[in-house]
């Protein structure tokens, strides 16, 4: 890995496919983030970056729980996260501790048995690797769990499309015309745990909910229109994802991270440059100067 | 009590009661109406507006009482698409992205298939909803470019492309520009002279005057009900507002 060898970008963009872990890590990658960036645009209209937060926090004492007993891992995930959010609404609806309280209350408790956890269950577990994600070294087992799970999560979104866009923009016209609210709000909670849960290999458990949230604020500050925001955000996933990983190769920097960044600099640019809600608002710009 | 044809009666509420964990939203609660009927919901914030609609729309579920929709349970009035509620300006969230067309495309998901795709008869539902409102030139305008009035008459369009028997209005005038105003009282008559039946709440005592055939006064429980001639008297008004004197109210409205 000279550096000149970066000097064209051809090399630069070839040079990591030459290994397989890389490619696989690529192709992972995406397919996480375009999962992840399809919920995304639901849970940022949605208001439910925190609930995202505490969701993939609480999902660590699954993953240890199901290490340990050499059950696939997504299925302790996905229990725990679906149980975060269940104990979050039992909480909230019997007692007088505000909502925002309780969703931080909770997933700290259950991130903090999942560390207690790691440290007493003597296996072959890597904390770091599920604090900060691996993509680079991602069994096959994972890559089927992955694949499985991503599907799954694409499928259910894809049926459900309009219904959990109406869920999010009026629940009440939803529920009025007969449409089942409830289901809709567990469908979306069971897509964010999934999601949560394949989120984590990539960019691991801590930085997980910025794969849920950043793509779609993106896409927000970029469109007016539902399915071009769910577009935009699917892409903007992918790319940060692939540049992330990139990045990481070349500069040899921790893989999760350069991801996340990837997003936030992406959210960043929009912000400024966005053409209609950028803060220099580029349209205008340019009509000025016609 | 003699006996009484359910199914002539659009509305039936009987003590139908709500709490929030135990904190009471609305108790002891009757309202009847018929076809036809235009009825204003007056009372003060919290005493029960919304909480009144969202017990007939079934958003929230009643602790005591029956409510009986056309004759039938809230359910099945739910899977008849037999209600619609417009929202309050400030209940939506305008920066949702979202268009004109695909608001008033929502009034018809109920009757449509899983995937919701619209039919030539939905296309065409919607297309008359939002002439019907006045709406055309804005088809595909997200609606946080729509001024008060113009999501009003979305979501009125809504209500419309729905085709529902049943109205609720929240606030209907609340925020409105002169135009709007026009047009939606047009609309009332319209759909009075359809056999719909609306219920309306508002703040604004000229419009209950205007446009209601009967009033329902509430604050927690129903203070007075009947012909707004009738009801809608100083006494009750001021006992409706909780002693606040109804010069007070009506000063800077009249």
């Amino acid at each position: 890995m000279e550096l000149c060898s970066f000097l064209t970008l051809d090399s630069f963009i070839t040079d990591p496919l030459t290994h397989n872990f890389m490619r696989k890590a690529l192709l992972m990658s995406s397919l996480v983030a375009a999962v992840c960036g399809f919920l995304s645009s639901y849970l940022t209209l949605k208001g439910w970056a925190l609930m995202g937060d505490a969701v993939s926090h609480s999902v660590m004492p699954g993953v240890v729980v199901a290490y340990a007993l050499g059950l696939p891992f997504s299925l302790g995930a996905f229990i725990f996260g679906v149980g975060s959010v269940a104990l979050i609404g039992f909480i909230k609806q019997k007692s007088r501790v505000k909502e925002d309280t309780v969703i931080g209350l909770v997933f700290t408790g259950f991130f903090a048995l999942g560390i207690v956890l790691v440290s007493k269950i003597k296996s072959n577990i890597d904390l770091h690797s599920i604090l900060f994600g691996s993509p680079l070294g991602i069994s096959l087992s994972d890559v089927k769990q992955t694949i499985f799970i991503s599907l799954l999560v694409v499928i259910l979104l894809s049926i459900f499309r309009k219904d959990l866009m109406l869920y999010c923009f009026d629940p009440r016209h939803a529920k009025t015309v007969g449409i089942n609210v409830f289901f809709l709000h567990y469908l979306l909670l069971t897509c964010l745990s999934l999601a949560a849960v394949v989120g984590l290999q990539s960019v691991g458990i801590i930085l997980v909910v910025a794969m849920l949230i950043t793509p779609g604020a993106t896409a927000y500050l970029l469109t007016d229109k539902f399915d071009n925001m769910t577009v935009i955000s699917v892409l903007s996933a992918i790319i940060s994802s692939l540049i992330g990983i990139y990045v990481s190769f070349w500069f040899d920097l921790e893989t999760g991270g350069s991801i996340v960044l990837a997003q936030t600099f992406i959210f960043l640019f929009a912000f400024l440059f966005a053409p209609r809600y950028g803060i220099f608002k580029l349209k205008k710009l340019f009509a000025e100067y016609k | 009590m003699e006996s009484i044809n359910y199914q002539n009666f659009r509305i039936d509420a009987e003590n139908i009661c709500v709490d929030y964990n135990g904190k009471v939203a609305l108790y002891d609660a009757n309202l009847r109406l018929k076809p036809g009927q235009i009825c204003g919901l007056v009372g003060m914030n919290g005493a029960g507006k919304t909480t009144f609609f969202n017990a007939l729309t079934g958003f929230v579920n009643i602790s005591k009482g029956k409510i009986r929709i056309n004759g039938e349970s809230v359910r099945s009035a739910q899977k008849d698409q037999t209600i619609a509620y417009v929202p309050q300006n400030e209940g939506i969230d305008s920066q949702f992205p979202i268009s004109v067309w695909d608001v008033v495309m929502m009034g018809r998901y109920g009757s449509m298939n899983i995937f919701r795709c619209p039919r030539e008869s939905d296309v065409q539902a919607v297309k008359d909803a939002i002439e019907r409102v006045d709406l055309t030139d804005h088809l595909s305008t997200p609606i946080g470019n729509l001024s008060g009035g113009q999501r009003k008459r979305t979501f009125l369009a809504r209500a419309i492309a729905q085709r529902a028997s049943i109205l609720l209005l929240d606030e209907p005038f609340s925020g409105v520009d002169i135009r709007t105003e026009k047009l939606i009282s047009e609309l009332f008559i319209q759909f009075k002279n359809e056999g719909k039946t609306i219920l309306l709440s508002t703040h604004d005592m000229i419009h209950v005057r205007e446009f209601c055939d009967l009033v329902i006064l509430i604050n927690k429980t129903v203070v007075a009900y009947g012909e707004t001639s009738e009801v809608f008297t100083p006494e009750n008004i001021t006992t409706t507002f909780g002693g606040i004197s109804p010069d007070f109210l009506f000063g800077p409205e009249s």
